[in-house]
């Protein structure tokens, strides 16, 4: 195969094929390079310089982000130069704006927290300016804080060019510089659609989720793969839980280009799922008694059920029953009420809403 | 859906795609934006597309089988078709040609609003821009002429030859996330799982067979549809076991179909919420949520998908499958499957297209899309490629139907009705959820800026709305995003329902009713002091 190429990072040799950046090959071999501006769904930027890797033979480092891997290469992710200019960026970042990680909502899944990890950074070098920009939480489902946002711009090219909402972007200037919705209106009053993507690919603490603030750190919650409930687009969604709770939904990222929603949600697939926990929930059988439906246990209802089925049956017919199964269960489901019907009870008389 | 941006030009009618498929919608606006894909929007409403198509054309409500037809009209004259793919792969010319004569662009205008000038500028662009794809919804097929409508999609993609590669066909967009699943696996009331007719002998012994039911036991006729088991109620239906449904919501002529449920002898609801049905039933049975059990979906791309379990269900819910086997059991049927794997693998077995398709495979794949006979077999995402399934397509000649009620002097608006972005069908998920309740928590009347100026109502005005099935109080939303002489209201909404205005009328062959039309008034609320 030509498309074979074989290139050595840190003194490993490694064989990939053509077309894939120098980070791309990286990431895959579990090296670890930082990488602040450049998402996987949102692109490179060439902003944050945080991914520069030493090639042998040029003089300048290179972002890995936008660096095409050939064949031959050799490359070295953390020469004493990288882990320098690595710890200024680090450092620049924690003395521009507030990050305090205590109870950050991101703490522990935090892009720039785990920069400061690796790069060993105790206390900041640079003097830090204090919270100087409210808080907007005029919106539903997200809160912004501009205190915390490193400008990376993931969030305006998501939202520009993923999800296509085109709500953000930045405004003012220099020093000024921040991320708008709309002409720099609270996001709760813009034409944001709260989809929530600007958050899902923020780095850091400025883009979070209003639903799963204070409920536990990252560590502490439970990830499961389920495909979203609502239209028939099939989202695949990576659903955040704690203590048998719904916690919050990202779009499932691991594989995100073969996804039928490539790592995207919409609003109700990110903020939709909380009337699982909701204490209205039917949990225990009913059955009508006088006018009134009252508690009654398993046993009982599923006797009434299976005889009262019977009995209009041997009345009536078997067609005198009909059986609406559901386009929100399962395939097996729909299989199980459809073999019950037609099978068990004997009758075609089966739909679902698929015209309604 | 993965296809959009290999389409060169894209056709949207009847499906508000960035609020009811809003991940799709976002797709389309990318193949729009910058693959330079063209875009055709057909809806009487500024819906979010309309912005960015390249022709918006409005149309009459109830008038979608006259500008199809009148398209390819249009392009049958100016011979745009594709005589090569019509010879090879299709039938019925002579009589379908003979039934455009008809729908003249003049006839067509007079119909459907939609000037002859703008229907010659779209027929010329979708036929002569390359790989055409329609997209659709339920503004298609929620008619009283629906599988017309749905027969002159497929028309015009068969004149075009777009059928067969990536980015062309007729593909509805299904707004609900199993309802492909739901018919796959035969919840319909002609066919077992994977389309094999009950009325074919052979089918029905297969099933028998594997069920270990005697022959003469199944039933050999096609059964009710949802709808004309309400309607009949009381008469030939006794009694209803209703899964994760809500008919008093989701039906027509609500104040009826009320009416029609009291009249059972015995109702059995199985939910996760005592829903407006649940509330009238004699019992009510919890039921596990999505994220609280594991198995497969499949989407409207006919891609089937592997679901985990996340969560218990709350206190004693149940799966709605063990339930099921629970009351099979009761009944007499001692083997009935029990578990999710049982199922499966009698799914796998009796069902051809789904045989391929393993748990195994699933869990490691995003997917696999049905035909998939075995389990080397890659899936199908294209179909209809080589040849139809049955064989030649039929160009089927349609005779313009119009809709069941027309606006009168009593009744001068047309209706039509949807969904919003934030709320879902009948509201029993979306409308307990924080977040989508606190962003929209009423229903809204969207109503034209010189409809309402006529009725003396103003934006944010409490209003009634009024058809000869009964009447409502909701808020109004005067825009200038709805044509004149339309309006529309969403059906999430039971304090403000749609549905006790819509019109029961059904398709003669899909029984699916007509709700995207019918007449109604709109009153501004005197209060009197």
């Amino acid at each position: 195969m030509e498309n074979k190429i074989s290139l050595t990072i840190d003194g490993k040799k490694i064989e990939t094929v053509k077309g894939k950046t120098v980070l791309e090959v990286a990431r895959e071999n579990n090296f670890y390079i930082p990488t602040l501006c450049y998402h996987a769904r949102t692109g490179k930027a060439g902003k944050c310089r945080a991914c520069l890797v030493q090639v042998e033979g040029l003089m300048a480092l290179k972002e890995s982000c936008a660096l095409p891997a050939n064949d031959g290469m050799v490359i070295n992710t953390n020469t004493p130069a990288i882990l320098d200019l690595r710890k200024m960026i680090v450092e620049m970042h924690l003395s521009n704006g507030e990050h305090n990680c205590i109870s950050c909502e991101r703490n522990g899944n935090c892009e720039l927290q785990d920069m400061a990890y690796h790069c060993g950074i105790e206390r900041p070098h640079f003097p830090i300016e204090h919270a100087t920009m409210a808080l907007d939480e005029s919106s539903e489902g997200i809160i912004r804080n501009p205190n915390k946002c490193i400008q990376c711009g993931r969030c305006v090219r998501a939202c520009n060019h993923n999800v296509m909402h085109e709500v953000l972007d930045f405004g003012w200037r220099s020093g000024d510089m921040r991320v708008i919705c709309d002409d720099d209106k609270p996001m709760g009053e813009s034409s944001c659609v709260q989809c929530g993507e600007c958050a899902q690919v923020c780095p850091v603490g400025a883009l979070t989720f209003k639903n799963a603030k204070g409920i536990g750190q990252h560590w502490t919650l439970d990830k499961t793969k389920v495909i979203c409930t609502y239209c028939g687009v099939g989202c695949s969604i990576d659903m955040y839980t704690k203590d048998n709770k719904y916690v919050y939904s990202l779009g499932t990222e691991e594989n995100w280009e073969q996804q039928t929603n490539k790592g995207m949600l919409c609003v109700k697939g990110r903020f939709g799922f909380d009337f699982l926990n909701r204490e209205d929930r039917l949990k225990t059988p009913l059955i009508r008694k006088n006018g009134k439906l009252e508690e009654a246990s398993w046993d009982e209802a599923l006797d009434l059920v299976a005889s009262k089925f019977s009995d209009i049956k041997a009345k009536h017919g078997a067609g005198a029953l009909g059986f609406f199964t559901s386009a929100r269960v399962t395939n097996e489901e729909n299989y199980s009420v459809m073999r019950f019907a037609r099978g068990v009870v004997g009758t075609n008389n089966i739909d679902h809403c698929a015209r309604l | 859906m993965q296809e959009a941006d290999k389409s060169n030009v894209i056709l949207i009618t009847g499906t508000n795609t960035t609020w009811n498929h809003p991940v799709f919608g976002g797709m389309i606006k990318k193949a729009v934006k910058e693959k330079g894909v063209k875009l055709i929007v057909v809806d009487p409403r500024d819906i979010g597309l309309a912005k960015l198509a390249d022709i918006h054309m409005k149309q009459n409500p109830g008038s979608d089988n006259a500008w199809l037809m009148g398209l390819q009209h249009i392009i049958v004259k100016n011979d745009w078709h594709n005589k090569e793919f019509i010879k090879e792969r299709t039938e019925g010319w002579d009589d379908y040609v003979k039934s455009l004569e008809f729908y003249t662009p003049e006839k067509v205008e007079e119909i459907s609003g939609i000037s002859k000038e703008q229907l010659f500028e779209a027929a010329k662009l979708y036929a002569t821009a390359g790989r055409g794809a329609i997209f659709y919804a339920m503004g298609i097929t929620q008619h009283s002429h629906g599988v017309d409508n749905v027969m002159a999609c497929s028309n015009l993609q068969m004149i075009l030859g777009n059928y067969g590669v990536e980015g062309t066909g007729v593909n509805p967009l299904r707004g609900q996330n199993n309802v492909q699943g739901a018919c796959d696996m035969g919840g319909l009331p002609n066919v077992f799982s994977g389309y094999q007719p009950v009325a074919n002998e052979d089918a029905r012994k297969k099933f028998a067979d594997a069920w270990g039911c005697k022959l003469e036991d199944m039933d050999d006729k096609v059964g009710q549809t949802v709808t004309t088991m309400v309607q009949n109620a009381g008469a030939s239906i006794k009694g209803l076991y209703i899964v994760g449904e809500n008919p008093m919501m989701s039906d027509p002529n609500q104040t009826h179909a009320k009416h029609q449920m009291e009249k059972l002898d015995f109702i059995v609801v199985q939910d996760i919420f005592l829903t407006e049905t649940a509330q009238i039933a004699d019992v009510v049975l919890p039921a596990a949520a999505f994220a609280e059990k594991y198995g497969t979906i499949s989407n409207t791309e006919r891609r089937v998908q592997y679901t985990n379990k996340a969560l218990n269900p709350p206190g004693d819910a149940k799966h709605d499958h063990v339930i099921v086997a629970e009351i099979a059991k009761r009944m007499g049927c001692k083997d009935f499957p029990e578990t999710v794997e049982a199922l499966w693998a009698e799914i796998r077995k009796l069902t051809p297209s789904y045989a391929g398709i393993s748990h195994e495979r699933l869990q490691k794949l995003p997917g696999l899309r049905w035909p998939c006979p075995t389990e080397e077999h890659p899936g199908t995402p294209v179909l209809h490629g080589g040849k139809f399934s049955r064989g030649l397509g039929l160009l089927k000649a349609i005779e313009y139907k119009p809709s069941a009620e027309y606006p009168s002097k009593e009744y001068p608006l047309v209706l039509t009705t949807g969904r919003l972005l934030q709320h879902y069908h009948t509201g029993s998920m979306t409308r307990r959820s924080k977040v989508l309740e606190g962003i929209m928590p009423s229903g809204m009347i969207e109503i034209n800026v010189n409809d309402a100026a006529k009725l003396n109502i103003k934006d944010g005005e409490r209003v009634k709305v009024s058809s000869p099935r009964g009447s409502i109080e909701i808020t109004a939303l005067v825009t200038k995003k709805i044509k004149e002489g339309i309006v529309f209201i969403p059906f999430h909404f039971a304090e403000s329902a749609a549905n006790i205005l819509t019109n029961d009328a059904l398709d003669p062959v899909a029984k699916i009713p007509e709700y995207k039309v019918c007449s109604c008034k709109v009153e501004k609320i005197v209060k009197n002091l």
